[in-house]
């Protein structure tokens, strides 16, 4: 047994006393820090920790919800929460720089980049079981005990989403009419399609300009090529640009975005090749404006006064320039043609132009303009399901007037609803 | 006479727009319902409650839309409302500054204290995207605007501590002059998964979210359809809906000013369509007599 | 082949869009097509830029009808990108010019609309067939009773502005959802006759 040296108590002291008593008091002062630290008492831990994969998502995410701490109120102990996560239920657990503030019951733990783009906390990867463990965090630094989540959490990618199932449906038989119809076109099969007044005038109005010389003003939208619109647009103006050619007149379209007017000049140019006139074909006729709504349409302004084009096209998104153009179109005396599906600007085209094709007719244009039977076949198949939603509209509406009456009568409002 | 030398309609115009702000008449003003409407869903959120206001338009809209934006910041700072401002426009995070400046104004004149930047109110700037800003907000604001207007960190802002995503609100309003707007809020809100809105007639709003526009005149009648299915439950629209909104605030701006001009322009434009029409009438009886 | 594989490309980032929308798990094959539609639209920035210069330069050199215009118009546009780069947009001469000159100018244009409207409704508005007189009537109660003079009561208590209420919540709200509902059947037939590959037009072909 080692013996006394210099007054240091040994194993074989007979004064142990004093020894074990200091480590006891201090063992006991230890196992005080967690409920308290220089006086301050740790709040109460959160409980009923419970994870689950967050719904409806590419993966790579997991919902958490907690019952908050009995210290969780205005002037209480808790400041925030603190989530630990690990792959392993008996850890090691990682803590999470996650800004959970008092009151928060839930968080969707799916990563966090910073403004670079820099990953400061990776998000669960999909199908790796994750363990987690929730921390009250009081002032001074006080934690409370931890609470472990019940049961492993899983992040997995959803491959179909069940409360779009209405939209998918509507949407097949909607497909099926227009390609059934489509099949029967090509089959040689005589649909019958209602004259549109606007689109009968097209060729009316380029002889007009050939006639007095002056160009033809083709408007395309103030949208960028992810507005359908502005495709409707553009597929038009290809048509158009085409008969232009024949008449061997000049058609000027300027654009306010950048990728209309290289698209633009590209359907022009083909159309013009497609006529038989490639040196009539002027690339500067197409041209790039501004992408400013105002700025546009004075620069559109300024070319009708200046050139006086014969025959205005105005088909595509716009917004509040409609009337501007229109009634400036108007002032120079040309025969204007209008054609949008904004329903806020129909009425100042229907005011101020010759002819306007409303909402869907601008969508069918294209394939009026081209005679091909399966493009008529389309809109044929299109009128059949505007059909389907018609008796769904009457349906709906009988049971919605007894719905008043009685209100435990079957309700279809939810087929209709999208999550 | 039925074809009118356009400048002499113009000069008319002018006329009915100039002289009334010059010499103000007083027309009384009375509300209509979707701004009664709109005004009565904020009277319904409680004291302290987190707002987002989404300024989605530019200066050429200012004299319809700013009104609207001055007359909300005042309501919500008036009810103790915390409000967080975005913008889906480029230059709309620079109207929620001119906004702020004259309700702090309007603040200070009244002798009431002024909301403090950071714990009242942020300001988060502009993000392009549109709709995909609205999905990402549905999730976590952090990650679609982790700066504010200043380049602080929104972890730094007391109020962002509370808002994290739009689970944490209960109202939003979407000031709109076009695309993106009010149709984005009402459908990509819903699609991601914002919390619904309260059935009407229903006062406890608690873990409801209500969603509220202001659009311009020409784009407001777009809009009845989302009112009429409680996809909105209230909405401002043009200067009328201003100028209504801040006679029920009693606070009389730029709007109010504004209806006595539109007033009589509005009737200048009557007249000239039934003049219009009379010579219409008058001209085509001279042909019918000379015809016969 | 120089045919067929627009027309691929076209059917298989449509396709992706669709599927995306009822399965998340293409999320993020979406977000990259998306970003890259960004990317090709930033450049075709540089093309339409470069297509402005040159005919304003074109029309100066060639002394054209207006060429006077083009100065401005150029010394506008190099201004503002050069006080941008040197001096910032968040302060100094671009926000001294955007807030003096261009702000006013769009007010401006956007102005002229209550002039326009004016001249467009005493030309349009005539009573010539009875559909026309419902459009006119409509007309001149919304517009009487979408402001303060259309408060005033009459007939007892019956008010423009209640009338126009009614306009706006049924005959108007019946009328913009017909046109909303045609307008996305409308969208779905294109997009589909786009998506197959039976309409060109907008690739320039027949």
């Amino acid at each position: 047994m080692p013996k006394r040296k210099g007054g240091i108590p040994t194993l074989t002291s007979k004064a142990p006393t004093a020894g074990l008593l200091s480590v006891m008091v201090a063992l006991f002062v230890f196992s005080l820090v967690p409920t308290v630290t220089w006086g301050r008492p740790s709040p109460g831990p959160p409980t009923n920790l419970q994870g689950e994969d967050f719904p409806l998502d590419d993966g790579g995410s997991i919902q958490l919800t907690w019952a908050l701490s009995p210290d969780d109120r205005e002037g209480g102990l808790v400041e925030k929460y603190i989530l630990l996560r690990s792959t392993k239920e008996e850890g090691p657990y990682t803590e999470l720089p996650y800004s959970i503030p008092l009151g928060s019951d839930s968080y969707v733990d799916s990563g966090e980049v910073d403004e670079n783009g820099v990953t400061i906390v990776e998000e669960p990867r999909n199908s790796i079981k994750y363990y987690y463990k929730i921390i009250a965090l009081g002032k001074g630094g006080v934690r409370s005990e931890e609470c472990l989540i019940d049961g492993p959490a899983v992040a997995t990618r959803q491959w179909f989403n069940p409360g779009r199932v209405n939209m998918l449906v509507a949407s097949i038989v909607l497909s099926l009419f227009i390609l059934f119809f489509i099949w029967q076109a090509s089959l040689g099969k005589e649909l019958y399609i209602r004259p549109l007044a606007g689109l009968e005038a097209v060729q009316e109005a380029i002889g007009r300009a050939t006639e007095m010389g002056k160009p033809v003003l083709f408007i395309p939208g103030i949208m960028d090529m992810d507005d359908i619109q502005t495709i409707a647009g553009v597929t038009i103006l290809g048509r158009v640009a085409r008969m232009v050619a024949e008449y061997d007149a000049d058609i000027l379209v300027p654009c306010s975005r950048s990728l209309v007017m290289t698209i633009a000049s590209e359907v022009v140019r083909e159309a013009y090749l497609d006529a038989g006139r490639p040196d009539a074909f002027k690339p500067d006729n197409i041209r790039y404006l501004t992408d400013d709504q105002f700025g546009y349409v004075a620069g559109v302004d300024g070319i009708m006064l200046r050139e006086r084009p014969a025959a205005n096209f105005y088909l595509g998104t716009f917004y509040a320039e409609s009337l501007i153009l229109a009634e400036t179109g108007s002032s120079v005396g040309a025969i204007q043609i209008a054609g949008t599906a904004m329903p806020s600007q129909l009425p100042f085209f229907v005011a101020a132009c010759d002819y306007t094709l409303i909402g869907e007719e601008l969508f069918a244009a294209s394939a009026y303009l081209s005679k091909e039977p399966k493009q008529l076949g389309s809109l044929v198949g299109q009128d059949w399901g505007k059909l389907i939603f018609l008796l769904f509209i009457i349906i709906g509406s009988i049971i919605a007037i007894f719905n008043q009456l009685n209100p435990d009568l079957i309700s279809i409002k939810s087929w209709f609803e999208i999550q | 006479m039925s074809s009118l030398d356009r400048r002499i309609i113009f000069l008319v115009v002018a006329l009915a727009v100039i002289i009334p702000l010059l010499l103000p008449i007083g027309l009384p003003i009375k509300p209509t319902a979707p701004v009664k409407a709109f005004y009565d869903s904020i009277e319904l959120i409680s004291e302290g409650s987190y707002v987002l206001i989404s300024f989605d338009y530019d200066p050429s809209t200012m004299p319809e839309l700013q009104p609207m934006a001055i007359s909300l910041l005042y309501h919500c700072f008036s009810k103790n409302l915390k409000v967080v401002m975005i913008a889906l426009w480029p230059q709309g995070a620079q109207m929620a500054d001119l906004a702020m400046e004259t309700v702090n104004q309007q603040l200070q004149a009244e002798g009431k204290p002024l909301p403090e930047y950071g714990k009242d109110y942020v300001n988060l700037g502009y993000k392009s995207g549109g709709g995909l800003v609205i999905i990402g907000l549905a999730t976590n604001f952090g990650a679609i605007f982790p700066l504010d207007t200043n380049g602080t960190r929104i972890s730094e802002l007391p109020l962002m501590d509370k808002v994290k995503s739009a689970h944490d609100l209960q109202a939003v309003f979407s000031l709109s002059a076009g695309d993106p707007g009010i149709p984005a809020w009402v459908m990509v809100s819903r699609m991601a998964g914002y919390p619904t809105p309260p059935q009407p007639g229903e006062t406890d709003i608690t873990g409801k979210m209500l969603l509220l526009g202001g659009a311009t005149a020409v784009s407001a009648p777009q809009f009845y359809p989302y009112l009429n299915t409680n996809q909105m439950q209230g909405l401002l629209g043009g200067m009328r809906g201003a100028a209504d909104y801040e006679t029920l605030l009693a606070l009389p701006g730029t709007a109010s000013e504004g209806m006595d001009p539109q007033s009589i322009a509005h009737l200048v434009i009557v007249v000239f369509i039934i003049m219009a029409n009379i010579f219409f009438f008058l001209e085509k009886r001279q042909e019918e007599r000379k015809a016969t | 082949m120089k045919k067929q594989f627009p027309l691929a490309i076209v059917f298989i980032a449509g396709m992706i869009f669709i599927v995306q929308f009822f399965s998340p798990a293409f999320t993020p094959i979406q977000e990259r097509f998306t970003h890259w539609y960004i990317v090709v639209a930033v450049f075709a920035f540089v093309l339409g830029l470069a297509n402005l210069t040159r005919l304003n330069l074109q029309k100066i050199h060639r002394q054209q009808e207006g060429w006077i215009y083009s100065i401005p118009l150029l010394i506008g546009l190099v201004g503002m990108a050069l006080c941008s780069f040197i001096f910032g947009i968040e302060e100094g001469p671009f926000v001294w010019l955007f807030n003096n000159m261009m702000l006013p100018m769009s007010a401006t244009m956007f102005s002229l609309l209550a002039f326009f409207v004016a001249s467009a409704s005493y030309r349009a508005f005539r009573a010539r067939h009875k559909e026309a007189v419902m459009l006119l009537v409509a007309a001149v109660i919304v517009m009487l009773g979408q402001v303060p003079i259309g408060s005033a009561g009459f007939m007892g208590h019956l008010r423009l502005s209640d009338i126009t209420q009614w306009i706006m919540a049924y005959p108007n709200m019946a009328g913009q959802r017909a046109i909303m509902i045609g307008a996305a059947l409308g969208v779905v037939a294109i997009s589909l006759r786009i998506l197959l590959g039976i309409e060109r037009a907008y690739l320039g072909e027949d």
